[in-house]
């Protein structure tokens, strides 16, 4: 099992929240994870939905405490341009 | 696979800092959910990516140079209203730090890594007598036509 890199986005707010999460899975190879850590509400409904449009798999939705959430994702192979 | 990518395509025109905050959130925030963007940047709009941020003489000939003077660069992008002199620019970008919302500089910065593309209006430079160099990150320098046809089947803001 390959290590699984951690993002913290509870303190940010849009447009950050996503442009982390997608900068972050940038640096990733295919197939490795990423945990994202964020909150209820905007980031909850929006990043992972954002994350699976752009191929990548959202493997579980862990509820951690009060409005915290944690975002397992694998990255894709879809190509991601930039 | 035909799938073509969302597009969305603005032109940065007004130089005020809160719109260039909607034009830098709506573009980081689109490439961040795997849109194409690009920025049309002309007149005032252009303050926003000077390489010279705060007050410079750029430009040829004594007109162009005292208007980009007058312009003042990223630093001196005034409030669309309320702008009391220049201060509030500098009270928004502290209360966004304060509230862990991105500030103008972070949310350029962030279009930039995500690709966004910036385009420069050949037309406003030739008025201002500067160089796609003068500015960040320019792409390539655009007129009308070019920018319609690179707008086409997307979305298009004028802010």
């Amino acid at each position: 099992m390959s290590d699984i890199t951690f993002l913290d986005i509870t303190k940010e707010h849009c447009p950050m929240t996503f442009v982390k999460t997608k900068l972050k899975l940038e640096s990733l190879q295919i197939g490795e994870q990423l945990c994202v850590r964020l909150k209820k509400g905007e980031p909850l409904e929006n990043v992972p939905s954002s994350v699976k449009e752009q191929g990548h798999d959202v493997v579980c939705i862990t509820h951690i405490d009060g409005d915290v959430y944690e975002v397992l994702i694998t990255k894709g192979s879809f190509p991601t341009a930039v | 696979m035909t799938t073509q990518q969302k597009k969305l395509s603005m032109i940065s025109f007004s130089g005020d800092f809160d719109k260039a905050i909607a034009v830098f959130t709506l573009a980081s925030g689109a490439a961040a959910v795997g849109y194409e963007v690009n920025i049309f940047f002309t007149f005032w709009g252009y303050n926003a990516i000077k390489k010279a941020q705060g007050r410079a003489t750029q430009g040829t000939g004594f007109l162009a140079k005292f208007f980009n003077f007058l312009m003042g660069g990223f630093k001196n992008l005034p409030l669309s209203r309320l702008n009391f002199g220049g201060i509030s620019p500098h009270l928004m970008t502290y209360m966004m730090k304060k509230n862990n919302v991105a500030t103008l500089k972070e949310l350029i910065e962030a279009s930039v890594q995500l690709g966004v593309n910036f385009y420069a209006c050949e037309m406003s430079m030739v008025i201002l007598g500067t160089k796609p160099e003068d500015y960040l990150h320019i792409k390539e320098q655009l007129g009308v036509a070019k920018f319609l046809k690179l707008a086409e089947g997307g979305q298009v803001l004028f802010i």
